[in-house]
Protein backbone atom coordinates (compact mmCIF):
# COMPACT_ATOMS: atom_id res chain seq x y z
CA UNK A 1 0.00 0.00 0.00
CA UNK A 2 1.19 3.43 -1.07
CA UNK A 3 1.72 5.85 1.76
CA UNK A 4 -0.36 9.17 1.89
CA UNK A 5 1.48 12.47 0.65
CA UNK A 6 0.92 13.86 4.11
CA UNK A 7 2.86 11.97 6.39
CA UNK A 8 0.56 13.09 9.76
CA UNK A 9 -2.15 11.79 8.22
CA UNK A 10 -0.35 8.03 8.07
CA UNK A 11 1.53 8.63 11.87
CA UNK A 12 -2.64 9.28 12.99
CA UNK A 13 -3.17 6.18 11.59
CA UNK A 14 -0.82 3.76 12.68
CA UNK A 15 -1.39 5.74 16.24
CA UNK A 16 -4.89 4.41 15.99
CA UNK A 17 -4.08 0.74 15.14
CA UNK A 18 -1.44 0.98 18.26
CA UNK A 19 -4.49 2.06 20.61
CA UNK A 20 -6.39 -0.74 19.34
CA UNK A 21 -3.58 -3.32 19.91
CA UNK A 22 -3.04 -1.54 23.06
CA UNK A 23 -7.20 -1.78 24.66
CA UNK A 24 -6.96 -5.12 23.11
CA UNK A 25 -4.08 -6.54 24.79
CA UNK A 26 -5.55 -5.26 28.24
CA UNK A 27 -8.87 -6.97 27.79
CA UNK A 28 -7.23 -10.34 27.25
CA UNK A 29 -5.45 -9.29 30.48
CA UNK A 30 -8.45 -8.38 32.51
CA UNK A 31 -10.44 -11.65 31.12
CA UNK A 32 -7.78 -14.06 31.65
CA UNK A 33 -7.19 -12.58 35.04
CA UNK A 34 -10.56 -12.43 35.88
CA UNK A 35 -11.03 -16.08 35.53
CA UNK A 36 -8.08 -16.66 37.67
CA UNK A 37 -9.49 -14.58 40.42
CA UNK A 38 -12.31 -16.73 40.32
CA UNK A 39 -10.80 -19.71 40.63
CA UNK A 40 -8.15 -18.76 42.98
CA UNK A 41 -10.64 -16.99 44.50
CA UNK A 42 -8.24 -14.47 45.20
CA UNK A 43 -9.68 -11.44 46.40
CA UNK A 44 -6.54 -9.19 45.92
CA UNK A 45 -6.62 -10.44 42.48
CA UNK A 46 -10.28 -9.63 41.61
CA UNK A 47 -9.84 -6.12 42.90
CA UNK A 48 -7.10 -5.35 40.93
CA UNK A 49 -8.85 -6.53 37.39
CA UNK A 50 -11.60 -4.08 38.78
CA UNK A 51 -9.03 -1.09 39.27
CA UNK A 52 -7.32 -1.97 35.57
CA UNK A 53 -10.44 -1.31 33.94
CA UNK A 54 -9.70 2.42 34.10
CA UNK A 55 -6.84 1.92 32.18
CA UNK A 56 -9.49 0.22 28.95
CA UNK A 57 -12.36 3.17 29.36
CA UNK A 58 -9.37 6.10 29.47
CA UNK A 59 -8.24 4.34 26.11
CA UNK A 60 -11.17 4.32 24.33
CA UNK A 61 -12.13 7.89 25.46
CA UNK A 62 -8.78 8.58 23.55
CA UNK A 63 -9.36 7.60 20.82
CA UNK A 64 -12.64 8.51 20.38
CA UNK A 65 -11.20 12.17 20.32
CA UNK A 66 -8.98 11.16 17.86
CA UNK A 67 -11.28 9.73 15.72
CA UNK A 68 -13.68 12.79 15.50
CA UNK A 69 -10.48 14.97 15.13
CA UNK A 70 -9.46 13.20 12.37
CA UNK A 71 -13.07 13.17 10.95
CA UNK A 72 -13.47 16.84 11.49
CA UNK A 73 -9.88 17.12 9.86
CA UNK A 74 -9.11 14.68 7.12
CA UNK A 75 -12.37 14.43 5.69
CA UNK A 76 -11.33 10.34 5.62
CA UNK A 77 -12.50 8.43 2.08
CA UNK A 78 -12.46 5.17 0.74
CA UNK A 79 -9.98 2.73 2.87
CA UNK A 80 -9.08 5.54 5.24
CA UNK A 81 -12.75 6.25 6.26
CA UNK A 82 -13.68 2.67 6.95
CA UNK A 83 -10.37 2.33 8.96
CA UNK A 84 -11.00 5.34 10.88
CA UNK A 85 -15.06 4.34 11.19
CA UNK A 86 -13.50 0.62 12.38
CA UNK A 87 -11.32 1.62 15.17
CA UNK A 88 -14.31 3.82 16.12
CA UNK A 89 -16.48 0.90 16.89
CA UNK A 90 -14.04 -1.77 17.47
CA UNK A 91 -12.85 0.51 20.92
CA UNK A 92 -16.43 0.38 21.97
CA UNK A 93 -16.39 -3.37 21.86
CA UNK A 94 -13.07 -3.83 23.34
CA UNK A 95 -14.23 -1.47 26.27
CA UNK A 96 -17.51 -3.92 26.41
CA UNK A 97 -15.30 -6.26 26.45
CA UNK A 98 -13.45 -4.85 29.82
CA UNK A 99 -16.49 -4.15 31.43
CA UNK A 100 -17.94 -7.70 31.29
CA UNK A 101 -14.44 -9.18 32.37
CA UNK A 102 -14.71 -6.51 35.52
CA UNK A 103 -18.00 -7.86 36.35
CA UNK A 104 -16.44 -11.44 36.26
CA UNK A 105 -13.88 -10.15 38.52
CA UNK A 106 -17.18 -8.86 41.19
CA UNK A 107 -18.86 -11.72 41.07
CA UNK A 108 -15.56 -13.62 42.12
CA UNK A 109 -15.29 -11.42 45.11
CA UNK A 110 -19.11 -12.39 46.23
CA UNK A 111 -18.14 -16.21 45.70
CA UNK A 112 -14.74 -16.11 47.38
CA UNK A 113 -16.12 -17.70 50.15
CA UNK A 114 -18.25 -21.12 48.58
CA UNK A 115 -17.71 -24.26 47.75
CA UNK A 116 -16.66 -23.67 43.85
CA UNK A 117 -18.37 -27.31 41.93
CA UNK A 118 -15.21 -28.74 39.82
CA UNK A 119 -17.59 -29.50 36.87
CA UNK A 120 -18.73 -26.18 36.40
CA UNK A 121 -15.86 -24.45 37.12
CA UNK A 122 -14.29 -26.58 34.43
CA UNK A 123 -17.08 -25.42 32.14
CA UNK A 124 -16.33 -21.72 32.76
CA UNK A 125 -12.41 -22.36 32.28
CA UNK A 126 -13.14 -23.03 28.33
CA UNK A 127 -15.17 -20.93 27.83
CA UNK A 128 -12.78 -18.30 28.62
CA UNK A 129 -9.76 -20.20 27.03
CA UNK A 130 -11.75 -20.28 23.80
CA UNK A 131 -13.06 -16.34 24.02
CA UNK A 132 -9.68 -15.33 24.92
CA UNK A 133 -8.54 -17.42 21.80
CA UNK A 134 -11.33 -15.60 19.58
CA UNK A 135 -10.26 -12.29 20.76
CA UNK A 136 -6.62 -13.29 19.47
CA UNK A 137 -7.69 -14.19 16.96
CA UNK A 138 -10.02 -11.36 16.06
CA UNK A 139 -7.01 -8.65 17.40
CA UNK A 140 -4.66 -10.20 14.33
CA UNK A 141 -6.97 -10.32 11.67
CA UNK A 142 -7.66 -6.49 12.56
CA UNK A 143 -3.81 -5.86 12.72
CA UNK A 144 -2.87 -7.78 9.52
CA UNK A 145 -6.24 -7.19 7.96
CA UNK A 146 -7.28 -10.52 7.10
CA UNK A 147 -10.82 -11.25 6.52
CA UNK A 148 -10.55 -14.45 5.98
CA UNK A 149 -9.18 -14.96 9.63
CA UNK A 150 -12.36 -12.57 10.52
CA UNK A 151 -14.83 -14.55 8.89
CA UNK A 152 -13.08 -17.84 11.19
CA UNK A 153 -13.66 -15.71 14.12
CA UNK A 154 -17.19 -14.85 13.50
CA UNK A 155 -17.90 -18.36 12.65
CA UNK A 156 -16.65 -20.32 15.32
CA UNK A 157 -18.28 -18.10 18.09
CA UNK A 158 -20.84 -20.58 17.40
CA UNK A 159 -18.94 -23.09 20.23
CA UNK A 160 -19.26 -20.40 22.94
CA UNK A 161 -22.82 -20.68 22.85
CA UNK A 162 -22.76 -24.14 22.50
CA UNK A 163 -20.91 -24.43 25.89
CA UNK A 164 -23.06 -21.92 27.31
CA UNK A 165 -26.00 -23.82 26.99
CA UNK A 166 -24.55 -26.69 27.81
CA UNK A 167 -24.04 -24.70 31.18
CA UNK A 168 -26.76 -23.18 31.56
CA UNK A 169 -28.45 -26.70 32.11
CA UNK A 170 -26.01 -27.70 34.00
CA UNK A 171 -26.37 -24.36 36.20
CA UNK A 172 -30.48 -24.62 36.77
CA UNK A 173 -29.82 -28.99 37.29
CA UNK A 174 -27.85 -27.69 39.99
CA UNK A 175 -29.79 -25.23 41.40
CA UNK A 176 -32.59 -27.45 41.47
CA UNK A 177 -30.74 -30.13 42.83
CA UNK A 178 -30.45 -28.02 46.41
CA UNK A 179 -31.92 -24.35 46.79
CA UNK A 180 -29.02 -23.34 48.60
CA UNK A 181 -26.78 -23.55 45.32
CA UNK A 182 -29.06 -20.74 43.85
CA UNK A 183 -26.88 -17.81 45.30
CA UNK A 184 -23.40 -19.39 44.04
CA UNK A 185 -24.81 -20.92 40.69
CA UNK A 186 -26.49 -17.37 39.23
CA UNK A 187 -23.45 -15.49 40.09
CA UNK A 188 -21.33 -18.34 37.94
CA UNK A 189 -24.48 -17.97 35.93
CA UNK A 190 -24.22 -14.82 35.25
CA UNK A 191 -20.48 -15.13 34.85
CA UNK A 192 -21.15 -17.39 32.07
CA UNK A 193 -23.56 -15.21 30.28
CA UNK A 194 -20.24 -12.65 30.47
CA UNK A 195 -17.67 -14.71 28.92
CA UNK A 196 -20.97 -15.22 25.69
CA UNK A 197 -21.13 -11.82 25.79
CA UNK A 198 -17.80 -11.21 25.52
CA UNK A 199 -17.89 -13.73 22.54
CA UNK A 200 -20.81 -11.47 21.31
CA UNK A 201 -18.42 -8.40 20.85
CA UNK A 202 -15.58 -10.23 19.70
CA UNK A 203 -17.88 -11.00 16.76
CA UNK A 204 -18.90 -7.80 16.19
CA UNK A 205 -14.92 -7.34 15.51
CA UNK A 206 -14.69 -9.91 13.04
CA UNK A 207 -17.64 -8.25 11.16
CA UNK A 208 -16.07 -4.57 11.92
CA UNK A 209 -12.71 -6.04 10.36
CA UNK A 210 -14.58 -7.92 7.58
CA UNK A 211 -15.93 -4.64 6.58
CA UNK A 212 -13.09 -2.66 7.07
CA UNK A 213 -10.65 -4.99 4.77
CA UNK A 214 -13.23 -5.93 2.03
CA UNK A 215 -15.60 -3.01 2.67
CA UNK A 216 -18.53 -5.34 2.09
CA UNK A 217 -20.69 -6.41 4.87
CA UNK A 218 -20.29 -9.94 5.95
CA UNK A 219 -23.32 -11.39 4.12
CA UNK A 220 -24.91 -13.97 5.73
CA UNK A 221 -26.88 -14.17 8.97
CA UNK A 222 -24.35 -14.61 11.84
CA UNK A 223 -25.42 -18.57 13.59
CA UNK A 224 -27.43 -17.78 17.02
CA UNK A 225 -26.99 -20.62 19.02
CA UNK A 226 -28.16 -19.50 21.99
CA UNK A 227 -30.77 -20.96 22.56
CA UNK A 228 -31.65 -19.94 26.77
CA UNK A 229 -33.72 -17.83 26.64
CA UNK A 230 -36.17 -20.08 25.05
CA UNK A 231 -35.23 -22.83 27.39
CA UNK A 232 -36.79 -23.80 30.68
CA UNK A 233 -36.15 -26.82 32.47
CA UNK A 234 -39.12 -27.92 34.62
CA UNK A 235 -39.11 -29.39 38.37
CA UNK A 236 -41.70 -31.75 38.18
CA UNK B 1 -30.39 27.37 15.03
CA UNK B 2 -29.30 27.50 11.51
CA UNK B 3 -31.98 25.90 9.08
CA UNK B 4 -29.75 22.48 7.56
CA UNK B 5 -33.36 21.35 6.22
CA UNK B 6 -33.57 17.75 5.07
CA UNK B 7 -36.67 15.71 4.06
CA UNK B 8 -36.79 14.07 7.10
CA UNK B 9 -39.56 11.82 6.36
CA UNK B 10 -36.83 9.87 4.16
CA UNK B 11 -35.19 7.69 6.03
CA UNK B 12 -31.13 8.16 4.94
CA UNK B 13 -31.66 4.20 3.69
CA UNK B 14 -34.13 5.94 0.98
CA UNK B 15 -31.77 8.66 0.59
CA UNK B 16 -28.96 6.43 -0.66
CA UNK B 17 -31.28 4.13 -2.92
CA UNK B 18 -32.21 7.55 -4.45
CA UNK B 19 -28.77 8.16 -5.78
CA UNK B 20 -28.52 4.50 -6.26
CA UNK B 21 -31.78 5.51 -8.76
CA UNK B 22 -29.88 7.76 -10.36
CA UNK B 23 -27.92 5.58 -12.44
CA UNK B 24 -31.33 3.80 -13.47
CA UNK B 25 -32.91 6.81 -14.87
CA UNK B 26 -32.73 7.12 -18.93
CA UNK B 27 -28.97 8.29 -20.09
CA UNK B 28 -28.88 11.71 -20.99
CA UNK B 29 -25.73 11.42 -22.63
CA UNK B 30 -23.57 8.05 -24.25
CA UNK B 31 -20.34 8.11 -25.02
CA UNK B 32 -18.17 5.35 -26.80
CA UNK B 33 -14.71 5.16 -27.38
CA UNK B 34 -14.06 8.97 -27.27
CA UNK B 35 -10.32 9.66 -27.78
CA UNK B 36 -9.00 13.36 -27.87
CA UNK B 37 -5.71 14.25 -29.55
CA UNK B 38 -3.91 17.73 -29.31
CA UNK B 39 -1.60 16.93 -32.19
CA UNK B 40 0.47 14.31 -31.65
CA UNK B 41 -0.17 14.18 -28.16
CA UNK B 42 -3.36 11.84 -27.40
CA UNK B 43 -4.89 13.08 -23.94
CA UNK B 44 -8.18 10.87 -24.07
CA UNK B 45 -8.33 6.86 -24.24
CA UNK B 46 -11.21 5.17 -25.23
CA UNK B 47 -13.92 6.82 -22.88
CA UNK B 48 -17.38 4.60 -22.51
CA UNK B 49 -19.60 7.15 -19.92
CA UNK B 50 -23.24 7.13 -19.50
CA UNK B 51 -24.28 10.27 -18.15
CA UNK B 52 -28.32 9.83 -16.65
CA UNK B 53 -30.74 11.99 -17.17
CA UNK B 54 -31.95 14.69 -13.64
CA UNK B 55 -28.80 13.87 -11.95
CA UNK B 56 -25.34 15.17 -11.43
CA UNK B 57 -22.55 13.69 -12.88
CA UNK B 58 -19.22 14.39 -11.03
CA UNK B 59 -15.76 14.09 -12.87
CA UNK B 60 -12.85 13.62 -10.77
CA UNK B 61 -9.17 13.15 -10.95
CA UNK B 62 -6.03 15.04 -10.75
CA UNK B 63 -4.99 17.69 -13.14
CA UNK B 64 -4.10 16.63 -16.89
CA UNK B 65 -5.79 13.56 -16.27
CA UNK B 66 -8.71 14.57 -19.07
CA UNK B 67 -11.74 15.59 -17.18
CA UNK B 68 -12.18 18.90 -18.47
CA UNK B 69 -11.06 17.48 -21.90
CA UNK B 70 -13.61 15.39 -21.82
CA UNK B 71 -16.45 17.93 -20.55
CA UNK B 72 -15.52 20.14 -23.25
CA UNK B 73 -16.10 17.23 -25.31
CA UNK B 74 -19.86 17.32 -24.74
CA UNK B 75 -20.53 20.72 -26.55
CA UNK B 76 -18.18 20.57 -28.94
CA UNK B 77 -16.08 23.19 -27.08
CA UNK B 78 -12.54 21.45 -28.60
CA UNK B 79 -14.15 22.02 -31.69
CA UNK B 80 -12.43 25.81 -31.50
CA UNK B 81 -9.13 24.74 -30.61
CA UNK B 82 -7.09 24.55 -33.41
CA UNK B 83 -5.16 20.82 -33.85
CA UNK B 84 -8.10 18.78 -31.43
CA UNK B 85 -9.34 15.82 -32.48
CA UNK B 86 -11.94 14.21 -31.00
CA UNK B 87 -13.01 10.71 -31.84
CA UNK B 88 -15.61 7.77 -31.06
CA UNK B 89 -19.05 8.75 -30.40
CA UNK B 90 -21.01 11.09 -28.65
CA UNK B 91 -25.22 10.94 -28.09
CA UNK B 92 -27.15 13.97 -26.30
CA UNK B 93 -30.46 12.01 -26.45
CA UNK B 94 -29.57 9.29 -28.47
CA UNK B 95 -28.11 11.83 -31.02
CA UNK B 96 -24.77 11.85 -32.56
CA UNK B 97 -23.26 15.25 -31.70
CA UNK B 98 -21.05 15.06 -34.29
CA UNK B 99 -23.30 14.52 -37.32
CA UNK B 100 -22.33 16.97 -40.13
CA UNK B 101 -26.58 18.52 -40.09
CA UNK B 102 -26.38 18.83 -36.43
CA UNK B 103 -25.97 22.69 -35.76
CA UNK B 104 -23.43 23.19 -32.92
CA UNK B 105 -25.19 26.86 -32.26
CA UNK B 106 -28.41 24.78 -31.71
CA UNK B 107 -25.93 21.79 -29.44
CA UNK B 108 -24.64 24.82 -27.37
CA UNK B 109 -28.05 26.18 -27.07
CA UNK B 110 -29.10 22.72 -25.34
CA UNK B 111 -25.89 21.94 -23.34
CA UNK B 112 -25.20 25.14 -20.86
CA UNK B 113 -21.94 26.01 -19.64
CA UNK B 114 -20.71 27.30 -16.40
CA UNK B 115 -16.31 28.38 -15.50
CA UNK B 116 -14.49 28.37 -13.07
CA UNK B 117 -13.79 31.89 -12.75
CA UNK B 118 -17.24 33.72 -13.11
CA UNK B 119 -17.07 35.39 -16.24
CA UNK B 120 -20.03 37.57 -16.72
CA UNK B 121 -20.73 40.10 -19.82
CA UNK B 122 -19.84 43.55 -18.78
CA UNK B 123 -23.55 44.46 -18.47
CA UNK B 124 -26.44 44.94 -16.84
CA UNK B 125 -27.38 41.76 -14.80
CA UNK B 126 -30.90 41.98 -16.51
CA UNK B 127 -28.57 41.77 -19.96
CA UNK B 128 -26.47 39.07 -19.21
CA UNK B 129 -29.37 36.16 -18.75
CA UNK B 130 -31.33 38.53 -21.51
CA UNK B 131 -28.72 38.10 -24.50
CA UNK B 132 -29.17 33.84 -25.01
CA UNK B 133 -32.84 34.04 -25.15
CA UNK B 134 -32.49 37.06 -27.13
CA UNK B 135 -30.05 35.32 -30.05
CA UNK B 136 -31.37 31.80 -29.86
CA UNK B 137 -34.90 33.58 -30.10
CA UNK B 138 -36.56 32.03 -27.26
CA UNK B 139 -38.62 35.67 -26.37
CA UNK B 140 -41.24 36.90 -28.70
CA UNK B 141 -41.90 40.05 -26.59
CA UNK B 142 -40.10 42.24 -23.99
CA UNK B 143 -42.49 40.91 -21.30
CA UNK B 144 -41.94 37.16 -22.23
CA UNK B 145 -37.74 38.02 -22.16
CA UNK B 146 -38.83 39.62 -18.96
CA UNK B 147 -40.18 36.76 -17.37
CA UNK B 148 -37.47 34.50 -18.90
CA UNK B 149 -34.53 36.61 -16.92
CA UNK B 150 -36.83 36.78 -13.28
CA UNK B 151 -37.45 33.39 -13.46
CA UNK B 152 -33.65 32.34 -14.04
CA UNK B 153 -32.18 34.90 -11.11
CA UNK B 154 -35.25 33.10 -9.25
CA UNK B 155 -33.76 29.34 -10.18
CA UNK B 156 -30.75 30.36 -9.39
CA UNK B 157 -31.54 31.71 -6.06
CA UNK B 158 -30.35 34.90 -7.21
CA UNK B 159 -33.53 36.91 -7.53
CA UNK B 160 -33.66 38.10 -3.95
CA UNK B 161 -30.52 39.37 -3.69
CA UNK B 162 -30.88 41.48 -6.85
CA UNK B 163 -34.22 42.41 -7.36
CA UNK B 164 -33.55 46.08 -6.91
CA UNK B 165 -30.59 46.16 -8.90
CA UNK B 166 -31.31 44.10 -12.13
CA UNK B 167 -30.10 46.89 -14.29
CA UNK B 168 -26.80 47.49 -12.49
CA UNK B 169 -23.61 45.98 -14.12
CA UNK B 170 -23.40 41.78 -13.73
CA UNK B 171 -19.60 42.63 -12.66
CA UNK B 172 -20.54 44.64 -9.44
CA UNK B 173 -21.56 41.33 -7.98
CA UNK B 174 -20.06 39.61 -5.48
CA UNK B 175 -18.08 36.84 -6.93
CA UNK B 176 -20.34 33.91 -5.72
CA UNK B 177 -23.31 36.29 -7.31
CA UNK B 178 -21.58 36.42 -10.35
CA UNK B 179 -21.25 32.38 -10.46
CA UNK B 180 -24.89 32.25 -9.80
CA UNK B 181 -25.69 34.98 -12.11
CA UNK B 182 -23.79 32.93 -15.01
CA UNK B 183 -25.44 29.58 -13.62
CA UNK B 184 -28.93 32.16 -14.06
CA UNK B 185 -27.46 33.37 -17.40
CA UNK B 186 -26.88 28.84 -18.92
CA UNK B 187 -30.40 27.88 -17.08
CA UNK B 188 -32.36 31.05 -19.29
CA UNK B 189 -31.73 29.39 -22.60
CA UNK B 190 -33.65 26.34 -21.10
CA UNK B 191 -30.60 23.82 -21.88
CA UNK B 192 -30.95 20.17 -20.89
CA UNK B 193 -27.78 19.32 -20.10
CA UNK B 194 -25.50 21.78 -17.54
CA UNK B 195 -21.54 21.16 -17.90
CA UNK B 196 -19.74 22.94 -14.49
CA UNK B 197 -15.99 22.67 -14.70
CA UNK B 198 -15.05 23.70 -11.06
CA UNK B 199 -17.61 26.01 -10.45
CA UNK B 200 -16.94 26.89 -6.96
CA UNK B 201 -13.05 26.76 -6.74
CA UNK B 202 -13.27 30.57 -6.82
CA UNK B 203 -15.24 31.29 -4.01
CA UNK B 204 -15.53 31.12 -0.30
CA UNK B 205 -17.44 28.16 1.51
CA UNK B 206 -20.28 30.16 1.76
CA UNK B 207 -20.59 31.52 -1.98
CA UNK B 208 -19.72 27.25 -2.52
CA UNK B 209 -22.55 26.24 -0.41
CA UNK B 210 -25.20 28.05 -2.27
CA UNK B 211 -24.14 26.84 -5.44
CA UNK B 212 -23.83 23.59 -4.34
CA UNK B 213 -28.15 24.15 -2.73
CA UNK B 214 -28.49 25.47 -6.85
CA UNK B 215 -27.01 22.41 -8.39
CA UNK B 216 -29.10 20.07 -5.63
CA UNK B 217 -32.55 22.19 -6.92
CA UNK B 218 -31.16 21.97 -10.46
CA UNK B 219 -30.76 18.33 -10.65
CA UNK B 220 -34.59 17.73 -10.60
CA UNK B 221 -34.96 19.21 -14.18
CA UNK B 222 -31.23 19.04 -15.24
CA UNK B 223 -28.89 16.47 -16.38
CA UNK B 224 -25.99 18.09 -14.70
CA UNK B 225 -22.01 17.37 -15.09
CA UNK B 226 -19.55 18.51 -12.76
CA UNK B 227 -15.83 19.28 -12.95
CA UNK B 228 -14.33 19.47 -9.16
CA UNK B 229 -11.14 19.27 -7.68
CA UNK B 230 -12.30 19.01 -4.16
CA UNK B 231 -13.36 15.38 -3.22
CA UNK B 232 -16.02 16.26 -0.55
CA UNK B 233 -17.70 18.46 -3.00
CA UNK B 234 -18.36 15.86 -5.45
CA UNK B 235 -19.00 13.33 -2.69
CA UNK B 236 -21.53 16.21 -1.32
CA UNK B 237 -23.50 17.25 -4.74
CA UNK B 238 -23.35 13.76 -7.06
CA UNK B 239 -24.98 10.78 -7.71
CA UNK B 240 -22.41 9.06 -9.73
CA UNK B 241 -18.84 9.74 -10.25
CA UNK B 242 -16.11 9.30 -12.38
CA UNK B 243 -12.44 8.90 -11.93
CA UNK B 244 -10.12 10.19 -14.50
CA UNK B 245 -6.46 9.09 -14.39
CA UNK B 246 -3.46 10.19 -17.48
CA UNK B 247 -6.45 9.78 -19.96
CA UNK B 248 -8.30 7.18 -19.16
CA UNK B 249 -11.74 6.74 -17.48
CA UNK B 250 -10.73 4.70 -14.37
CA UNK B 251 -13.75 3.50 -12.15
CA UNK B 252 -17.13 4.99 -12.42
CA UNK B 253 -20.17 4.30 -10.02
CA UNK B 254 -22.58 5.57 -7.68
CA UNK B 255 -20.79 8.36 -5.70
CA UNK B 256 -21.10 6.37 -2.32
CA UNK B 257 -19.74 3.35 -3.63
CA UNK B 258 -17.16 5.21 -4.93
CA UNK B 259 -16.25 6.75 -1.74
CA UNK B 260 -16.62 4.40 0.53
CA UNK B 261 -15.35 0.91 -1.11
CA UNK B 262 -13.70 2.26 -4.59
CA UNK B 263 -12.82 -0.70 -6.54
CA UNK B 264 -9.75 0.57 -8.62
CA UNK B 265 -6.51 1.28 -6.53
CA UNK B 266 -5.64 4.04 -8.87
CA UNK B 267 -8.68 5.44 -7.53
CA UNK B 268 -8.47 4.49 -4.15
CA UNK B 269 -5.08 6.38 -3.55
CA UNK B 270 -6.46 9.54 -5.15
CA UNK B 271 -9.42 9.44 -3.29
CA UNK B 272 -7.28 9.28 -0.28
CA UNK B 273 -4.13 11.54 -1.17
CA UNK B 274 -1.41 8.78 -1.73
CA UNK B 275 -0.35 10.43 -5.08
CA UNK B 276 2.70 9.02 -5.76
Amino acid sequence: MKEHTVKSYEEELALLDKKIAQMGGLAEQSLGRSLEALERRDPKLAEDVVQSDHAIDDLERELEEQVISMVARRQPMADDLRHIIGALRITTDLERIGDLAKNIAKRSLAIADEVHPKPLMTGIRHMVELALHQLKEVLDAYGERDAEKALSVWRNDAQIDAMYNSLFRELLTYMMEDPRNIGLSTHLLFGAKNIERVGDHTTNIAETVHYLVRGVNIADDRPKDDQTSSTLISGT
Amino acid sequence: MNDHSRPFELSFGQLESAASDAGMNNNKVTSRKVSVFYGQKQALFDVDLDIPDRAVMALIGPSGCGKSTFLRCLNRMNDTIPECRVTGEIKVDGKDIHDPDLDVVELRGRVGMVFQKPNPFPKSIFENIAYGPRIHGLARTKSDLEEIVISSLEKAGLLSEVKDRIHEPGTALSGGQQQRLCIARAIAVNPELILMDEPCSALDPIATAKVEELIDELKENFCIVIVTHSMQQAARVSQRTAFFHLGVLVEEGVTVEMFTNPKDKRTQDYITGRFG
